[in-house]
């Protein structure tokens, strides 16, 4: 009743092909955006900002990003981690050579030099697929985080091999760093993950995201029609690539403040991973649900027996909250394969039909 | 159908539910919050850890009615020994309150260090953390009595002289560091390359990964190299590989030293008759000899509240974590001669802290005496002026087999106040004068 497009006449190319073409889809993302600006850097404490929600934003960055690649270009990566080593190194790097230089600029130039190197960890892509493809993948996880371990140039001598973010400020406002605000910190990534999904919904609807599920869908076909595989894939490992390393930076500028490659390690991939099958796999939306299921579900479980004045040992709490969790995927990708954008899609139809749905 | 309305209902359930309220904190009461790891690869020794805290909280408020009749309240967050899980419990405990933190974890005692000046938050890193931040005058609210990394290895390698019958004969011999390829590991090496350098021992640095249950290519490059010592970092389950590992090549496990995370019985006793002879440094006595044991005996485990184990109470880890609570509380104690017998703010018990002197006497009442040397903080130093000795396993318990051996002092302090300068630029700190601090 409420959520339906009838009388939204489309009269313009540009109104046919607006991103949400429905007006109610329209006005719900921008109340949400608005919320999601204005809303928690008043009423959130420090705990939600800081241990929940720049997390939060930084994994579905992350998550967008691989979700590029395997989800829309078909090509399974276990190399996350590892590129958002490459962002956060190249950031701290720029950023302590260049200390002049805008920090949403070294973002940027770390997420370039994150592409370069996803671009040649993408080549063996051109002759291995699938699990083949991951087991290669995960050379580039390991071998980067080596190297970052390995050579103490990266992270300036320092003794313990810690990368910590120096203060750096935008519009006069400190951003990273130990006196940044959690707010400032939450609005800098808030702001990117907008402006980067907004970009990754316009490449997948455009002809790169065509092009990139031809290849996805069977790629002789796709060869077959014009589809250039060695650009194609290449370019989906460049740009997933690129997402992750701003991811990366963030990751150390914005969350943890300092840190060392075991940030960066296997697990973080796998992290990033199971955000994107969870999430649903070609959606961009998906990618934020995944990490959002990934983020709040053990922290949820990690409270939900305080709330209900149950005092369990914290090893019991930790093990309860471990099978639980695994569990819950386990149930659910039995239940919706598609992932949680999938659900979304559900729900919006039936509500489109609601309140008569016959 | 069913499922799925459900699944989304749950989903939003968690979602909106999300992290749970925090308690309120009675009046007369100061919250310490305990990061531990209780599950994981680090479980061995972060098990021994969060219980002597346990006890000797419970002991100080069951027996004495808290520190001067201010009860501590405490409350465990599992860690994992995960930098990105502990900054998460340290931001949730953060809303009750606390004026001091025992990160437990060198990782998170980095991630903790820069939060602390606004925090209001003190940093205790009892033998562990950030080497650097000793220097009081660049890091004001951390500290990392009674020892640091760099004057333990400094102390490992006056032992190694001592037993090859001077300084003079450490030319040429082979000694290898094998760590824990993290912040933690990698803490002791710059002073044994300086020490290397100096003394001219050749010394070999070869890294183990998180978590270090997989160390034959390392130990096959131990055999290779056929060192004269070994000097271990590691932490966790990594230590009793390592210690299986070196027995399983037949090397001397009397010139095998571990660190002081890397000796405690959780380390040795997986690898049986193997470990015997197998050394480590310590800042302190092991076993339940001791009258505070006695204590924590009666007044803790026999009204059935032990965190522990009965016969795991003495265990070296144990220890370490009652020393590492009773210098917190203290430093309480101090603090509330100056600031009255009421909860504390940080800046209190920071001063509490950087003012604290413990001394025989008071190690006598506390029925520690002979456990530990007496201990004194400057504004300068937060590493006091601890001293390390070294314990051996005889396949049944630890003894200290040495004297208490003074780190090379004159060696590590210039270092340690360049690396304070350093770090404390990374963070934008500013020098502050000690000579106008009272």
């Amino acid at each position: 009743m409420i959520y339906r497009e009838a009388g939204q006449f489309k009269t313009s190319y540009a109104s046919d092909q607006a991103i949400f073409p429905i007006a109610q889809d329209r006005a719900v993302v921008l109340l949400a955006l608005a919320a999601a600006f204005v809303g928690p850097p008043l009423l959130a404490t420090e705990y939600w900002l800081q241990a929940i929600l720049i997390p939060l934003l930084i994994y579905s960055l992350a998550a967008i990003g691989l979700n590029l690649l395997t989800g829309y270009a078909g090509q399974l990566s276990l190399g996350t981690g590892g590129f958002m080593a490459v962002g956060a190194y190249a950031a701290f790097k720029l950023t302590t050579a260049f200390p002049q230089v805008s920090i949403v600029l070294v973002f940027l130039l770390s997420g370039l030099v994150a592409a370069g190197v996803g671009l040649v960890f993408g080549i063996p892509s051109l002759r291995i697929k699938g699990f083949y493809l991951a087991v290669a993948t995960l050379a580039s996880q390991f071998f980067l985080v080596w190297l970052f371990n390995k050579v103490a140039w990266f992270s300036n001598y320092a003794s313990s091999g810690t990368i910590t973010a120096p203060d750096r400020a935008v519009l006069g406002v400190t951003v990273t760093g130990p006196s940044a605000t959690a707010s400032a910190r939450y609005l800098t990534a808030l702001a990117l993950v907008t402006v980067f999904a907004l970009v990754a919904k316009n490449l997948v609807r455009g002809r790169v995201g065509r092009s990139w599920m031809a290849i996805r869908d069977r790629d002789i076909a796709a060869e077959i029609i014009g589809v250039r595989p060695l650009r194609t894939k290449l370019l989906a490992f460049g740009i997933s690539s690129f997402y992750c390393g701003v991811a990366g930076a963030e990751l150390v500028f914005l969350y943890l403040g300092s840190a060392e490659t075991q940030a960066f390690d296997i697990g973080l991939s796998f992290l990033i991973l199971f955000m994107v099958i969870i999430g649903g796999r070609g959606s961009i939306l998906g990618s934020v649900l995944g990490a959002v299921f990934i983020v709040l579900v053990p922290i949820f479980l990690t409270n939900a027996p305080h709330a209900l004045g149950l005092r369990l040992p914290v090893a019991l709490q930790k093990q309860i909250e471990l099978m639980v969790f695994g569990g819950l995927i386990v149930f659910f990708l039995i239940v919706e394969p598609r992932g949680l954008a999938r659900l979304w899609q559900i729900t919006k139809e039936k509500l489109r039909l609601w309140p008569f749905p016959h | 159908m069913n499922a799925r309305t459900l699944l989304t209902m749950a989903l939003a359930a968690a979602v909106a539910a999300g992290p749970a309220v925090t308690t309120a904190l009675a009046a007369g009461e100061m919250f310490v919050p305990l990061l531990v790891y209780r599950t994981g690869p680090y479980a061995p020794n972060g098990i021994p850890l969060a219980n002597g805290f346990n006890d000797y909280f419970n002991l100080i408020n069951d027996r004495d009615g808290g520190v001067n009749g201010v009860r501590i309240a405490f409350e465990e967050c599992e860690t994992q020994y995960d930098t990105k899980q502990g900054v998460e419990c340290y931001e949730r405990l953060k809303g009750r309150s606390p004026v001091l933190v025992n990160p437990f974890s060198t990782g998170i005692t980095y991630q903790l260090i820069p939060k602390a000046p606004g925090d209001k938050i003190v940093v205790h890193s009892s033998g562990y953390g950030m080497t650097a931040s000793a220097d009081g005058r660049w890091f004001p609210w951390v500290f990392n009595f009674p020892m640091t990394y760099w004057s333990q290895a400094s102390a490992f390698v006056k032992y190694v002289a001592q037993q090859e019958g001077g300084t003079d004969k450490l030319k040429g011999k082979k000694i290898v560091h094998v760590y824990h390829n993290s912040p933690y590991g990698k803490e002791a090496n710059p002073t044994l390359e300086t020490l290397a350098r100096d003394l001219g021992f050749e010394l070999t640095l070869l890294a183990v990964d998180h978590p270090g249950q997989e160390q034959k290519a390392t130990w096959l490059q131990v055999r290779r190299l056929n060192p004269a010592w070994i000097y271990v970092s590691g932490w966790g389950v990594m230590n009793q590989v390592a210690v299986k590992e070196a027995a399983a090549i037949g090397f001397p496990m009397d010139h095998v030293v571990g660190n002081w995370w890397t000796g405690t019985e959780a380390d040795v006793v997986p690898a049986g008759e193997g470990a015997k002879g197998y050394k480590s440094m310590t800042f302190h006595a092991p076993g339940h000899g001791f009258k505070v044991h006695q204590d924590i005996f009666k007044h803790v485990y026999d009204k059935g509240k032990g965190a522990a184990k009965r016969e795991d109470v003495g265990e070296v880890l144990y220890n370490r974590s009652i020393i590492n609570a009773m210098l917190d509380t203290e430093a309480m104690r101090l603090a509330m001669t100056r600031f009255g017998n009421k909860p504390l703010t940080g800046e209190q018990l920071r001063w509490g802290m950087e003012n604290l002197n413990v001394t025989e006497k008071r190690l006598e009442e506390l029925g520690m005496k002979g456990m530990l040397r007496p201990l004194r903080m400057t504004c300068e130093n937060h590493e006091g002026n601890g001293t390390a000795a070294v314990q051996q396993w005889d396949g049944k318990k630890w003894t200290i087999i040495s004297d208490w051996i003074e780190p090379m002092r004159d060696v590590v302090r210039p270092k340690l106040e360049a690396a304070a300068i350093e770090e404390a630029k990374k963070l934008g700190y500013a020098m502050r004068d000690c000579a106008k601090e009272k």
